[in-house]
């Protein structure tokens, strides 16, 4: 317990991940939520990357991390855009009545 | 050591508890907060475990620039005054325990592939070393991003321009009514059309645009 090693953040980003995946499938509320537990489950994978990357001594971990940062903010960015043009078009973005792919 | 220990359990649980917020509070701006803490927590924490530079990009990134455009859309959409209860009709959250079950299903698959590790502790000494402890995290993430990854890196930055441009073109709208400014037309404009000489009477004047 006292002595931190790789398990303790893997399991962190375990934890977080999980949480992630909750938070899709539980919610009730807006898409922006949706976008948030997203953003959760991409800060798990860099949680793991960047673990590992200290714990085995290699830097290419740490590099990719940056690039799933970049690639996180590019999703949020169009993500959001797309939301708000879906709210100007119907008014709504409650994840119950976005049903117009009856899916 | 312990010191080590009282730090990571801090700011772990911190973000743990944050995460969970993000995804059960009733009020959307209440998640984008818990978010931004959530961010926090885990950049203290990658600073402590020695990834300096990620753990402020990270802050710079994700505090400074999403969770303040989660913030901005949120506020403009106006979705933080409606009262969303939970479960707003019956029978439309018949797949929340199924999601439960799988996220349940993931979690223990990855403590399960965390768990491998401890009976096999001799992947760690199999990768080789690359970093140098001599030199600070910025450094080294300096020397090999813009020589190995290069290319990479060139991809990443047209992923962002790209963004950019998606997100520009999915909001803009044209608005009728709108007085704006035509740099074509104030270009192209002609002398012709924009100068008129007229002959002056003596004692009468010129009547201009009656």
């Amino acid at each position: 317990m006292i002595d931190i090693g790789l398990g303790h953040y893997l399991t962190l980003g375990a934890v977080i991940f999980s949480i992630g995946i909750i938070g899709i499938f539980l919610n009730r509320k807006n898409i922006i939520v949706i976008l948030m537990s997203i953003e959760l489950i991409l800060l798990a994978v860099n949680i793991n990357l960047v673990s590992f990357s200290i714990y085995l001594g290699d830097l290419s971990g740490q590099v990719f991390t940056l690039f799933i940062l970049t690639v996180a903010a590019a999703e949020a960015a169009i993500g959001l855009a797309i939301i708000v043009v879906y709210f100007r078009n119907s008014g709504t973005i409650r994840v119950e009545e976005i049903d117009q792919l009856k899916g | 050591m312990i010191a080590h220990a009282i730090f990571f359990y801090v700011f772990s649980v911190i973000a743990v508890v944050s995460a969970i917020m993000v995804t059960v509070s009733k009020n959307t701006v209440h998640s984008v907060f818990f978010l931004i803490l959530d961010f926090i927590s885990i950049s203290c924490l990658f600073i402590m475990i020695g990834a300096e530079f990620l753990g402020m990009i990270m802050l710079i990134v994700y505090v400074g620039a999403v969770a303040v455009l989660f913030l901005f859309v949120v506020m403009m959409l106006n979705v933080a005054q409606q009262k969303n209860q939970w479960f707003v009709s019956k029978d439309s959250s018949g797949h929340i325990p199924i999601g439960l079950l799988i996220s349940v299903i993931i979690f223990f698959e990855l403590i399960i592939v965390i768990g491998g590790w401890k009976y096999k502790p001799d992947l760690f000494n199999s990768a080789k070393s690359t970093i140098d402890k001599g030199i600070s995290n910025t450094h080294s993430l300096g020397q090999v991003l813009y020589t190995d990854y290069i290319h990479v890196f060139q991809i990443s930055g047209m992923i962002l321009l790209i963004a950019m441009i998606g997100a520009i073109v999915l909001t803009f709208r044209q608005r009728e009514g709108v007085k704006k400014q035509s740099y074509i037309k104030q270009i192209s404009r002609e002398r012709a059309e924009g100068v008129e000489v007229l002959e002056v009477a003596s004692n009468k004047g010129v009547k201009i645009d009656d």
